[in-house]
């Protein structure tokens, strides 16, 4: 095994995230977490307990104030705002709660804009590798639907296939079933497990459905900012 | 990657196409009326310029000195003071005349005639008028000036056969009365008088030479002058106009006489073209700016509503720089689809108004607007406008690229 997989994915050292302003805010406290290849990360907490904050720090959108993030390994904090752009692009993938597809573009489309971000693959790989995509998470014959023509869930499911097009290490999800009914629910959630069990790649999702952690591989629990129980039930391929 | 960001930009246009239209036809306006305004005052300043270059000798040597003559006293004193002193009339015109056309024949690549001018007072019947006769040599008075060509009656080198022969201008016949043929009498101020016969009439348009000019053989004028073998004028024209200034100084400082450029007799005129095409650009200016402005605000509002979409492509690894080119490109094919349309709008404008026919009174001819087609003002135009949409793009753009993705991803949710 190489070293660096043998690295965790994504590790965060001593992390602290404090909001500035006349009352500073943090958001996150002193926060160490090695996230290695293959887990299935469940992050849980109380509405305001900062999983999201701390899922953006991970996904190199925000920049702690103290402490570190590395990726496979390598620091983070000495790159600029463009060479991190770049490291999301290449080895991270972002599901938000809400879909965030463009709404100006097919489904298709939008599962190749980071594809053709990239830049790595012809035109034709790229729209082929995005009707995979679909064809396995069941919406095949949506290729050519605008988000608003599809269902909340149909639509997470686009947002999932988009955060894999450039074949990230790792998948970050907030809450991407927090807006569904239970049976889309299920659906997205057997994707995301899927792609750690089929794939070998990593998920973070945060969630406040505890039957849903209790069926992922790690559980997180954050309070007030700080790690309060962090239990690992099934390790990730090593 | 550059198609990718163009595909962007476009769904971003298309979303507001009705804003994007009067953006674009904002651009439009000030492109296509820039280019027709410019063609037109092009036009009109090419004509005038024509004409003053047809009309007036390119250069104009006279028996004046720039500096007068300085007094005696003043080349033995330093501190010579006069009172009351006028110049004494100097009759003996340009000196050395004829060695003087000679080192012009030398080194300028055109045509010169040396001629007297002299004031007279014609009369005929019982009416009376000032008149500026020159005495030329009819012959290369046809190779530099337009009479030849102004001719309505007779020919120019109808005087070589008539000695006392002159020519005048048709005004000036009507108000003498007198026709080709008939008899004028000429006097001097010197109190010489002789009679002159009509051999031609022309019409040159400038009222001041149809009114009160005539030409005569060199020898005649100087008898009415009573200033035989006197020249007081050497008028060139020169094969290249463009050249006469350098010209002019080069034979002032040959020969010494004051030589007027056609430019520099025209000095003032030529400034007020300058002021002109100042006002004209500035109105373009004023009218690319609007334009601008309205790009401006159409790419700040699709920067607001598409803030969600900064967010996403900034989440998914968009650079701040492709950000920017997004929104840049959006002001920049509008600047670019209002240029095209401008040229399109100015070039059917510019041929509108050079089709317009106007009379002007007496005259018998019918005008046409003069308008100059020059691909310098397509090319200026659409820079202009193109900055400006450029500009006015960028603005948006830098300020959308900034954005933080996560204060929207948090807003949302
Ligand atoms: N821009 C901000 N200004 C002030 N406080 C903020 C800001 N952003 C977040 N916070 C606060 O920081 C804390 C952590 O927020 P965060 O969104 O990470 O919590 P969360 O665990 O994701 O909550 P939820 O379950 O409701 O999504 C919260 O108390 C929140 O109110
Ligand atoms: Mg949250």
């Amino acid at each position: 095994m190489s070293k660096l997989e043998a690295a965790p994915v994504i590790s965060a050292h001593g992390m602290t995230r404090i909001l500035p302003g006349t009352v500073p805010v943090t958001l996150v406290k002193d926060i160490d977490l090695e996230i290695g290849h293959g887990e299935f990360v469940a992050i849980t907490g109380p509405s305001g307990s900062g999983k999201s904050s701390l899922l953006y720090l991970l996904g190199l959108l925000d920049v702690p104030t103290e402490g570190a993030v590395h990726i496979n390994g390598a620091p983070t904090e000495d790159l600029d705002a463009d060479e991190r752009a770049h490291l999301r692009l290449e080895t991270l993938g972002f599901v938000f709660q809400f879909h965030f597809l463009l709404p100006e573009f097919t489904t298709l489309d939008n599962i190749t804009i980071p594809m053709r971000r990239l830049g790595k693959r012809s035109r034709k790989e790229m729209d082929e590798r995005a009707q995979e995509l679909l064809d396995a998470l069941g919406m095949g014959d949506q290729a050519h639907k605008r988000p608003d023509q599809l269902s909340g869930g149909q639509r997470q499911r686009v947002a999932v296939a988009r955060a894999l097009a450039n074949d990230p290490a790792v998948i970050l999800a907030d809450e991407p079933t927090g807006s569904l009914d239970s049976k889309s629910t299920e659906q997205v959630f057997s994707i995301l497990k899927d792609i750690v069990d089929k794939e070998g790649r990593t998920v973070v999702a945060v969630t406040h459905d505890i039957d849903l952690a209790e069926r992922m591989y790690r559980r997180v629990h954050l309070i007030d900012g700080r790690i309060d129980s962090d239990v690992t039930i099934k390790s990730g391929k090593r | 990657m550059l198609s990718l960001i163009t595909d962007i930009a476009l769904t971003h246009i298309a979303g507001r196409g009705r804003q994007t239209l009067v953006s674009i036809l904002g651009v439009a306006l000030g492109v296509g009326f820039s280019i027709a305004m410019a063609a037109l005052m092009q036009g009109s300043q090419d004509e005038f310029v024509t004409s003053l270059i047809d009309a007036l000798p390119h250069v104009d040597i006279t028996d004046e000195y720039r500096d007068p003559p300085r007094q005696p006293a003043d080349l033995v004193f330093d501190l010579a003071a006069y009172s009351n002193l006028r110049p004494r009339e100097d009759t003996r015109g340009i000196l050395n005349a004829t060695e003087a056309m000679t080192a012009l024949r030398a080194f300028v690549d055109g045509n010169a005639v040396a001629s007297l001018k002299v004031q007279a007072v014609a009369r005929a019947g019982g009416a009376e008028t000032g008149i500026t006769l020159t005495g030329t040599d009819p012959a290369r008075e046809a190779l530099i000036s337009s009479f030849d060509e102004d001719m309505r009656k007779g020919k120019l080198e109808d005087l070589r056969a008539s000695p006392f022969g002159i020519v005048i201008g048709d005004k000036l016949a009507d108000k003498l009365t007198i026709d080709i043929g008939d008899t004028v009498v000429v006097s001097s101020t010197g109190d010489i008088t002789r009679r002159f016969k009509v051999t031609g009439l022309f019409h040159t348009g400038v009222v001041a030479q149809d009114n009160a000019y005539g030409l005569v053989n060199l020898k005649a004028a100087q008898i009415i002058a009573g200033r035989p073998n006197a020249v007081n004028e050497i008028r060139v024209r020169l094969n290249d106009a463009q050249s006469a200034r350098d010209v002019a100084a080069q034979i002032e400082r040959l020969i010494g006489y004051k030589s007027v450029s056609w430019q520099e007799a025209n000095e003032s005129l030529l400034e007020a073209f300058f002021i002109r095409n100042i006002i004209m650009f500035t109105v373009v200016g004023a009218i690319l700016l609007v334009a601008g402005f309205g790009i401006f605000n159409i790419v700040s509002i699709i920067t607001h509503e598409k803030s969600r979409d900064i967010a996403i492509l900034k989440s998914l690894g968009f650079a701040e720089r492709d950000i920017r080119l997004i929104f840049l490109s959006e002001g920049l094919a509008m600047g670019l689809a209002g240029s095209l349309l401008g040229w399109a709008l100015g070039f059917g404008l510019t041929k509108v108004l050079s089709s317009v026919k106007f009379e002007i009174e007496q005259a018998t001819e019918i005008t046409h607007l003069p308008v100059t087609f020059d691909l310098m003002h397509y090319g200026v135009a659409a820079s202009f406008a193109i900055i400006a949409a450029a500009t006015a793009g960028y603005l948006p753009a830098r300020k959308a690229s900034r954005l933080n993705p996560v204060d929207i991803i948090r807003g949302a949710t």
